[in-house]
Parts: structure tokens; C-alpha cells; sequence
């Protein structure tokens, strides 16, 4: 009597990982934090706070305070006595300062990157891999041009602004404030920077790295708080420069309201790239950068390759692939070491990035989303590609900010640029083609003020990132980020 | 005997490479330093502003894509068409802001040395502003200054011809297209520099020279969604029009050169290319290196 025994099929691929958490101990999340305001976290003045949530549960982390104008005064006051000293230290005693920075960064990185991926609702792999490792390079980076700056290329003298009003968003909570405390610190500013509401727990714990660097109380200042801070800060009058990352629309008002003031402003403000995909693109790496391109950070990035121009003779062969691609991803628990794609980061912008999901397939786009169970609680969005979409639709003209791919076609590579330069803004571009005359000519005539030819959302401190057009000016990284925080020749 | 009777020219826009009157066929008196009559000027309007923005980006994409050596070349040779008319620009300078014909005749060769000098920034500015950065990763990766794109210009108040040399040649030189407001007061050397301009090899479109008001047509330019930067210079001094001017400028995020507080000495030399990459962007690119 044959015995049958139950064989495992070891064969066929099954995508079922095992759960691997990364531990929510690793973080220290307090029930309560104050602002850092002098090198003291301080009590608001009239004790209102606001409750900051994991997005990937809806749960409450802690309770944050909010800064009314008499914080922000009081910050700025700080920060505006702490440039006295500040900016007469020698180049290489604030770079020394900001090498403890980058180390003690370094040492924290794990508990960091959990606490990010906690209040942010980005995978542990990308803050693990990217976030934070940027975050140091950029401290890293800046702390040598501390003592080099009359070396860069702005005059022999260059001299700091003095109090920076700096404004980040939710998508990459710690490495924005890197991006702006790093530059203004190296070049002798100090700062008063507002995290967005929704992300002020990196910014809290980086406060307290200051005072274990024991940098000077006041040169660095966090407020956290909402619109209503942010606009306190930016009117302040004793504010020498304005630092703003963020949406197009706010970018807009706060120029508005510099106008006149004397304040030196730099925006860099949202995108609607074009990712063109050539016919000779290199297939299955030109999939990867797509993916890269829109669905990394949940396409929380400004600027996320959210127009697929796809030549139209491979049109079909290359969605058939991103589909099958896109099948293989992983979204749920942030904290999961094997998650592709974690939450979305708030209630607002799973709104809004539905609105425009909407707006699409009412406009007459396809959708098309792989099988992908959400989880019940916090706030998730399948990974979606449109197709069919035409340079009217508001998927394609509008930034959405999520896990939203528009897959447009083109013919001729006038056309790819014609249709790539269409949009308002102007941040970054990608191109994939395994000819170089066609990769040169074309980010010649992208109209971006990054061009990635094939790969995508590569970031490096050593590397100016910035827009043309409406995605803002200004540029951050490199000897080029530096221009933002020095007074130079006939503004000296 | 009679002594012969002049003919005196008819003062024009220069807008597209043509010489148009004003489309609201307005035109204005313009004195001497003196108050003397010498001539009507057209008067711009909304729709001129308008025209000249269509024309300077019409303009941009050739413009931008000449290679420096000739942009630099081209640059160079409005000086030689200026020096071939010097005493014509002395006459014309000296009646608009008087003050001696020595100092004329200064202003007009600086202002001849100034298309000089930026001739020769043409093919300098990228090697001297771009960079190949060393990133962490096998990628080359290199930032460029590119032109911004549409500039809208207000030229300085006082000094007609170098002043306004002194802002259009730098924003002219790395790609960018312009439509400059003259002076208001003193707006026919200009409009002798476009004649020159008219008959150099600089491309119609890439230079529009509008006389009359920058608190008329300043509010049309800094409004309008398809100029990418604004110079302030021609508002030093009013200060009310300057701040209304950025608040415009803000809808579609110009970049914006402020007014200074009064207007700039003129003769002295610029300060290095800082006027050219305030009309700049940093273009980066990343490539992989690998087999």
C-alpha cells in the first residue's frame, strides 16, 4: 500500500516572509515633549500642545507642544544671541562641532531610524538605508566646509546671514532638518527650525544630540508646531533667512509675505516629474528606477517620477512589467524589515491623494492596483498606475504625493521633452536609454534642476538639489547649498 | 541760404527683432537734462509687454541653445556696433542726462566695454559656477548654470545707456531672453542701442526694449506666468512699487533681483558674475558608472 507523504513545494515562489519586525524599544518616545528653545526643552507659553499619531495604527505617540508667536519671539531672541559667539568662532571649531554631530548621529542611528519610521509610517529599510545614512553624510559633508569657506567660490570674505527661520515637511522628516541645520550651521548662522506637525519626534530627538554634542545653547531652536507657527516664524522681524520646503501654494504666500522685508528666502517646493522611458532603455532596470521613482517613501517625495513617459512601441511591454513588478511588493507594518511600502502619513493626504485617484478614473484614465490587502487600522493607498492619461488630466498636471504612477506616451524624443517640460514645475527629471548622445541631449533640455539618466531619487549631500520654475529656487547640497546662507560681495 | 532742414527719427519699441509702435499708439514727450523737447517716445502698453514676453520666449530655446563661443562672439560684436556709432550714443547720452561731455563720453565707453566683458563670460560662467561633485556611489555627477528662461528687466532711472547695458548684458550672456522697461525719462539711448542690437547678429526676440513707465508695465511683467525672473533695479528708490512688484512676483515663484536702495555708481567694475547667476539655475545630473 503506497503511503502518500506531503511533499513542501520548495519550487515555486511563494512571497510569504516571515514577519520581521524591527523592535519598537530601540525608541524612547516620551509622553510629552516641550520646545527647544536656548539649549532648555521649555514649556509653551500657554501650554497647548497637539497629539502626534503613528499613521500606521492611528494610535497616539505623544502629546507635542505648540509655539505661539511669544515661543517663536523667544526662539528667535535665542538664536540672535547665540549668533554673537556663534558666528565669531573659527571655521573649524563650529565644523568640529558638527563632526560630534555627524558621529553622535551616527551612533543613534538604529534608535532613530525606528522612531522615524514610528511617527512617519515609512519602512524601516528605506530609513534604516537611506534616510539616515544621508542624514549623517550631510553633517559629515558640511562640517568641512565650516573652515573652507572662503574657499568656495562667493568672495574671499563671505560672512553669515544671521538667524535662519527654517520650515520642513512630513516626507523626510530628519534628513530636511540635516539639509537645513547642517549648511546654515557650517557657514555660522543659527536656526530656528519648525518640523511639520505631523513629524516633530526626529526633530525633538536631534535637539537632545545638540546638548550631548554640547553645542551652544541657541544655536539650534526647534518649534514645533502648524501652519500658524511656521507663519510667525517667517514674519518675524528679527529672522535674516527663510528656509522652506514644502507645497508650491504655501511657498507662494511666504514669498509674498518677504516681499519688501530684505529676508533672504530659498523654496524648494513641489514636482510633477517626467520619468521617459525610451524603446532601447535598459528593461529591467529602467522597472526598478520606475518603482524607485514613484513608489519610494509611498510617493511622499517631491520629486517622484509621477509622469511615466513611455515611448509608445514598448508602451505595453513596459507596463505588462511594472505590473508584474508591482505585484511583488510588500506594504504594511512600517517597522517590518521586508515592507516595501508603509503608511501614508496622514488622514489629509490619504484625502487628498484619493480625491485625485478619483479625479482620474472620472477623467477617463485606467487604474489598474495589484492585489494588496490594507490593513485595517491607520492610513494605506494600494501602489496605482494610470494609463490612458492624457496631459489634461489632473493626475497628470497635479502633484499628488502618493503611490500614484500616470503612464503617459510619446513618439519622437521632441516629444518626450515637449511633454516632459509641460508641467508648471520644474525639480527633476529621469531618462532611461542606453544611448549617451540621447541621455546628454535630453538633460540638456529638461527644464529640472535634477536630471537622473538611468536611475532615479538619488540624493548626496556633495550634489546641489534644487528646481526651476515653480518647484522653487534655491539650491541645497554641495558648494552650490552654501550660496543660501552666506552674504557675499555687494550684499556684504 | 537756408541751412537744411534735419530729419529726425521716430522713436520705436523693439519688440521680436521689428521696430513697432506702441500697439495703444501712445507715445510721450521726452526732454533733455535741461526740459527741452527732443523727441516723442512710444509709450508701452499691457498688450507690448505682452507681445515682447511672447517674442523673448519665442527667442529662448535658439538663444539658450547657441553654444557660449557664439553667444560670446555675437555679445562682442554689439560692442564693435556701438564703437562704430560712439559719438552718436555721446550726443544722445549727454542730452538725456547731461552733466558734461566728458562724462558722456565715459559712460558710453564703459558701457561698450561692458558688452565686452560679458562677451567673455559666455564660455566661462560654467567652469566657473558648475562642478562634478563627488557623491557617494558609482554615479557621475555634474551641475551645470543654466538661463533661467524669460527675464523681465527694469532698467536703472539715471543712467540711460550703461545702466541699462549693465543689467541686460548679464542676463543676455548665459541664454536667458529679456524685455527690458527703459528709463522713463531718458529713454532714447536705448532705442539707439536697439537699432545696434537690430543690425548685430543677436537674434530678434532676444533683447525687447520697451519705453516708458515701470510702474505702468511693471505690474503686467511681474504678473505674468511665463516670465521666470524679474530685475528690480529700475525700481531703486520707489519703494512701494518694488515690494508690489515682489508680491506679483511671487504667484508663479520668479526669481526676483531686488531693487537696491539707490541706484548703483555704474562705472565701477561689476562685481564678478554675481548679475549672471542671479538669472541662473544649477542643473544636476547623475549618470551610473559602471560596465
Amino acid at each position: 500500500m503506497a503511503v502518500t507523504t506531503q511533499v513542501p513545494d520548495l519550487v515555486t515562489p511563494t512571497w510569504d516572509y516571515a514577519p520581521a519586525p524591527e523592535a519598537r524599544t530601540l525608541a524612547t518616545i516620551e509622553a510629552s515633549y516641550d520646545l527647544f528653545i536656548g539649549g532648555d526643552f521649555v514649556a509653551p507659553i500657554d501650554g497647548r500642545r497637539f497629539t502626534t499619531v503613528d499613521p500606521s495604527t492611528g494610535e497616539p505617540l505623544a502629546e507635542v507642544a505648540e509655539a505661539g508667536a511669544a515661543d517663536v519671539d523667544k526662539a528667535v531672541r535665542a538664536a540672535r544671541r547665540a549668533f554673537i559667539r556663534w558666528s565669531k568662532l573659527p571655521g573649524a571649531e563650529r565644523g568640529k562641532y558638527l563632526f560630534r554631530i555627524a558621529r553622535l548621529l551616527q551612533e543613534r542611528s538604529r534608535e532613530l531610524a525606528v522612531l522615524e519610521s514610528i511617527d512617519n509610517g515609512k519602512p524601516i529599510r528605506e530609513t534604516r538605508d537611506v534616510d539616515l545614512p544621508l542624514v549623517a553624510a550631510h553633517f559629515f559633508h558640511h562640517a568641512g566646509w565650516a573652515d573652507k569657506l572662503a574657499w568656495a567660490g562667493y568672495g574671499p570674505d563671505p560672512q553669515p546671514l544671521g538667524v535662519a527661520g527654517q520650515i520642513i515637511p512630513w516626507n523626510f522628516p530628519l534628513l530636511m532638518l540635516a539639509w537645513k541645520i547642517a549648511p546654515a550651521l557650517a557657514c555660522g548662522n543659527t536656526v530656528v527650525l519648525k518640523p511639520a506637525e505631523t513629524t516633530p519626534l526626529t526633530a525633538l530627538a536631534f535637539a537632545d544630540i545638540c546638548r550631548q554634542a554640547e553645542l551652544p545653547a541657541g544655536v539650534v531652536n526647534i518649534v514645533t508646531g502648524a501652519g500658524e507657527t511656521g507663519r510667525a516664524l517667517v514674519e518675524h522681524p528679527g529672522v535674516d533667512k527663510v528656509a522652506f520646503t514644502g507645497s508650491t501654494e504655501v511657498g507662494r504666500s511666504i514669498q509674498r509675505a518677504l516681499a519688501g522685508t530684505g529676508k533672504r528666502l530659498t523654496l524648494e517646493l513641489g514636482g510633477k516629474a517626467a520619468n521617459v522611458i525610451f524603446d532601447d532603455a535598459p528593461v529591467d532596470q529602467a522597472i526598478e528606477g520606475i518603482v524607485n521613482g514613484i513608489f519610494f517613501n509611498q510617493g511622499h517625495v517631491c520629486c517622484a517620477g509621477s509622469r511615466l513617459l513611455v515611448q509608445e512601441s514598448v508602451h505595453d511591454a513596459v507596463v505588462a512589467r511594472l505590473k508584474r513588478r508591482l505585484r511583488t511588493l510588500r506594504l504594511g507594518d512600517p517597522l517590518d524589515k521586508n515592507t516595501d511600502i508603509g503608511a501614508i502619513n496622514s488622514a489629509e493626504q490619504l484625502d487628498r491623494i484619493t480625491a485625485l485617484v478619483d479625479a482620474g478614473q472620472a477623467e477617463g484614465a485606467v487604474m489598474w492596483q495589484p492585489e494588496c490587502r490594507l490593513p485595517e487600522r491607520g492610513w494605506w493607498h494600494a501602489p496605482t498606475v494610470f494609463t490612458g492619461v492624457a496631459q489634461s488630466h489632473r493626475i497628470a498636471r497635479e502633484e499628488i504625493f502618493g503611490p500614484v504612477v500616470s503612464v503617459l506616451t510619446f513618439r519622437t524624443p521632441s516629444e518626450a521633452v515637449a511633454k516632459a517640460n509641460n508641467t508648471p514645475y520644474g525639480l527633476s527629471a529621469g531618462v532611461w536609454t542606453e544611448k549617451g548622445s540621447r541621455i546628454l541631449w535630453m538633460a540638456q533640455r529638461l527644464r529640472a534642476g535634477v536630471v537622473w539618466a538611468n536611475t532615479f531619487n538619488r540624493f548626496d549631500p556633495a550634489s546641489p538639489f534644487g528646481g526651476y520654475k515653480e518647484s522653487g529656487f534655491g539650491r541645497e547640497g554641495g558648494r552650490h547649498g552654501l550660496a543660501a546662507y552666506l552674504r557675499t560681495g555687494a550684499d556684504a | 541760404m537756408a541751412g537744411r532742414l534735419d530729419v529726425r527719427k521716430t522713436y520705436k519699441l523693439y519688440i521680436g527683432g521689428a521696430f513697432p509702435r506702441s500697439e495703444s499708439g501712445r507715445s510721450y514727450a521726452v526732454a533733455d537734462s535741461r526740459g527741452r523737447f527732443l523727441a516723442n517716445a512710444s509709450h508701452a502698453s499691457r498688450k507690448d509687454a505682452r507681445d515682447a514676453v511672447v517674442a523673448a520666449r519665442k527667442a529662448f530655446d535658439g538663444w539658450s541653445g547657441a553654444t557660449a563661443y557664439n553667444r560670446g562672439q555675437v555679445l562682442y560684436r554689439v560692442a564693435e556696433l556701438m564703437e562704430g556709432r560712439r559719438d552718436q550714443f555721446v550726443e544722445e547720452v549727454l542730452a538725456a542726462e547731461g552733466g558734461g561731455r566728458a562724462k558722456a563720453t565715459a559712460a558710453v565707453d564703459a558701457a561698450i566695454d561692458r558688452w565686452v566683458w560679458y562677451a567673455g563670460w559666455t564660455d566661462k560662467v560654467a567652469q566657473v559656477a558648475g562642478s562634478a561633485n563627488p557623491v557617494a556611489g558609482p554615479y557621475f555627477n555634474f551641475s551645470t548654470p543654466e538661463p533661467t528662461g524669460v527675464v523681465a528687466a527694469l532698467a536703472p532711472q539715471s543712467s540711460s545707456l550703461l545702466g541699462l547695458v549693465s543689467v541686460v548684458a548679464p542676463i543676455v550672456c548665459v541664454g536667458n531672453t529679456v524685455v527690458v522697461v527703459t528709463s522713463a525719462d531718458r529713454p532714447l539711448p536705448a532705442v539707439t542701442l536697439s537699432e545696434v542690437l537690430a543690425t548685430s547678429d543677436v537674434p530678434g526676440g532676444v533683447v525687447n526694449v520697451l519705453t516708458g513707465h515701470a510702474a505702468e508695465l511693471g505690474p503686467w511683467l511681474a504678473d505674468h506666468l511665463d516670465v521666470n525672473a524679474i530685475d528690480l533695479t529700475g525700481a531703486a528708490g520707489d519703494t512701494d512699487l518694488a515690494v508690489d512688484l515682489e508680491v506679483r512676483a511671487a504667484e508663479n515663484t520668479k526669481r526676483v533681483l531686488r531693487s537696491p536702495a539707490a541706484e548703483p555708481d555704474w562705472t565701477a567694475t561689476p562685481d564678478g558674475p554675481r548679475r549672471i547667476l542671479a538669472f541662473c539655475e544649477t542643473k544636476t545630473v547623475w549618470h551610473p558608472m559602471g560596465v
